[in-house]
């Protein structure tokens, strides 16, 4: 039987605010444990949270840029539960009335667009940090960053792959990126996610029996973790068997996920609205002030991309998809490139070098003018297409303008048509059975011919002019 | 409405406490008690009024995103039952 996967993703991002979310400790990541935390956040007796004002205007920026309805009227719950790294004994989060409700992105999958719905967006407070190892019998906990500022944002169960999963999650990234509310740094954990998946047969309506997989936090562990998972349920229902309801974990060492050992009651939070914290109401001014305030998005950006610059999907969402990146971009096109033509360089030779030295586009040594002026180069025919591959990796390497470096290394492509046709005569000189083979009709051998002259010239040769010569010689 | 034993239990589990036979009898009932108060409240007509989910008639107490000092960690410590020089010291979570 054929299944289709059903998955639906809760992402956690921390907020990139100064202070914790309830109290003036601050965020900061890294240091000495169990130096950043007060009586509030350590849950001593008698304190009181008081909310951060940035922690809402986040979230609210969030809600916007993801197309959610903002609530005017949103309260904070507790969530009740034991765990060493929650001192209180229960989780300040939302649970009727979160801040922002029936969002939506958009991701693109094989250059098509889909739209992947957002159920809510609620605010709470991050856990502390446990340390199992090398304790013998004990853990350790680090209570820095209890309190500080998580947005979870809720999917819709409308995801139907591990590959539209980690598109999901990297438009979500994006989004956080540009909005400013969060770094999106999945190895420090200030992004992660739990996946809810079931299978169900193809065609069938209702949705299957779904395990949560929790705490993944890499686009890698999202991929390979739901590919595992898909494939275990579809086995078990193949066999007869039945979906445990459950939560599970994945194992990065053994590539497996298994179910969580713990003897925790099933999910009994009594969620109460919290009597510490008092409502929040948010006025349509205060939102339409934040969206006036907000940069373009990305959903946006691409569309202009696509529509103003004539790119095709692909290239348009992988362009948006930093804003820095789209910036480069839009800097090069401003000064005379030909949009496709920059598009081309950047996700081609630049994104590779980039990715080799593990530089960001903020780093990167080759500026958009100078490869809008190797592109001219090109055009009035001074390189070719083939040279400007190394022109390009030298302007990357030692951040000298293309016209140095041609003239530098003799890069000059030849449009002499004396000198080229002697390199063509050459060839076929010293190729003569090729040309015979080539007169009784083996016409692929053309392109040997070419790429002998172009040996010749040292990839110099104007290779449209020496298409034109051996044409004409050959025949 | 009355408690049964089992719920008693379950709560009692929930809040990690463990209670003794006459324990889950003598709060069994205190507890039924109390629910059978909130009957007679429930019998009072609240169609047309908001939920209450807060006494004090006030919205939107915040404060700006400024850090500012914590705990020295030695004070932060040292109401625990077991830490060590930098952290709380617990029994191992996982195996």
């Amino acid at each position: 039987m054929r299944y289709e996967a059903v998955i639906g993703l809760e992402v956690h991002a921390q907020m990139l605010t100064d202070a914790k979310i309830f109290c003036g400790c601050s965020t900061k990541f890294g240091s000495e444990p169990n130096t950043q935390t007060c009586p509030v956040c350590i849950g001593m007796p008698g304190v009181l949270p008081v909310l951060n004002k940035k922690v809402l205007e986040f979230a609210i920026k969030t809600g916007i840029a993801t197309n959610c309805k903002i609530s005017p009227y949103s309260r904070f719950a507790r969530k009740n539960y034991f765990y060493p790294d929650l001192p209180k004994g229960y989780q300040i989060s939302q649970y009727e009335l979160p801040i922002c409700e029936y969002g939506n992105v958009e991701i693109v999958v094989d250059g098509e667009i889909k739209k992947i719905g957002i159920t809510r967006i609620h605010m709470e407070e991050d856990a502390g940090k446990n340390i199992h190892e090398g304790g013998g019998n004990y853990s350790f906990v680090d209570l820095n960053r209890t309190g500080v500022p998580l947005m979870e944002i809720v999917s819709e169960p409308d995801i139907r792959s591990p590959l539209e999963a980690i598109e999901y999650m990297k438009k979500l990234r994006t989004i956080l990126r540009y909005l400013g509310v969060c770094d999106g740094n999945m190895e420090q954990g200030s992004l992660r996610c739990d996946a809810n998946v079931s299978v169900r047969p193809l065609g069938q309506k209702e949705f299957g029996i779904k395990t949560e997989i929790k705490n993944l936090n890499s686009f890698k562990f999202v991929e390979k973790a739901l590919e595992y998972e898909i494939k275990r349920q579809i086995k078990i229902l193949d066999e007869g068997g039945r979906i445990e309801q459950e939560t599970r974990l994945w194992n990065t060492e053994r590539g497996i996920t298994e179910p969580m050992r713990s003897k925790e009651e099933a999910h009994d939070y009594r969620y109460f609205p919290e009597p510490d914290l008092v409502p929040i109401t948010v006025e349509q001014r205060w939102i339409d002030e934040i969206n006036e305030s907000l940069p373009e998005l990305p959903d946006k950006k691409r569309h202009r991309f696509v529509s103003g610059y004539g790119l095709p999907e692909y290239d348009s969402d992988l362009l948006t998809s930093e804003k820095p990146l789209a910036d480069w971009f839009e800097m090069a096109v401003s000064l005379g490139g030909q949009p496709k033509a920059i598009s081309n360089w950047i996700m081609g030779d630049l994104m590779r070098f980039l990715n080799e030295d593990t530089k960001t586009i903020e780093e990167c040594p080759l500026k958009p003018k100078q490869l809008v002026d190797m592109l001219k180069l090109i055009e009035n025919g001074t390189i070719s297409g083939k040279i400007a591959k190394t022109v390009f990796q030298e302007i990357y390497k030692t951040g000298k303008d293309a016209e140095i470096i041609v003239k530098e290394k003799g890069l000059v492509q030849i449009s002499d048509s004396g000198a080229i046709e002697k390199a063509v005569d050459d060839m076929i000189a010293k190729n003569p059975k090729e040309v015979e083979r080539f007169k009784g009709g083996e016409e692929k051998l053309m392109g040997f011919f070419v790429g002998q002259v172009m040996k010749l010239t040292k990839g110099k040769a104007n290779p449209q002019m020496v298409n034109e010569l051996l044409k004409k010689k050959l025949s | 409405m009355e408690f049964s034993k089992e719920e008693v239990e379950h709560i009692a589990s929930l809040a990690r406490l463990s209670l003794s036979e006459e324990e889950k009898e003598l709060f069994g009932s205190q507890l039924s008690s109390i629910l059978r108060y909130m009957e007679k409240l429930n019998k009072l007509d609240t169609r047309g009024i908001e939920p209450t989910s807060h006494v004090l008639s006030l919205s939107n107490v915040m404060r700006d995103d400024i850090p500012g000092p914590s705990l020295p960690k030695e004070e932060a410590l040292m109401n625990a039952p077991d830490h060590t020089d930098k952290f709380y010291r617990v029994p191992k979570i996982i195996e």
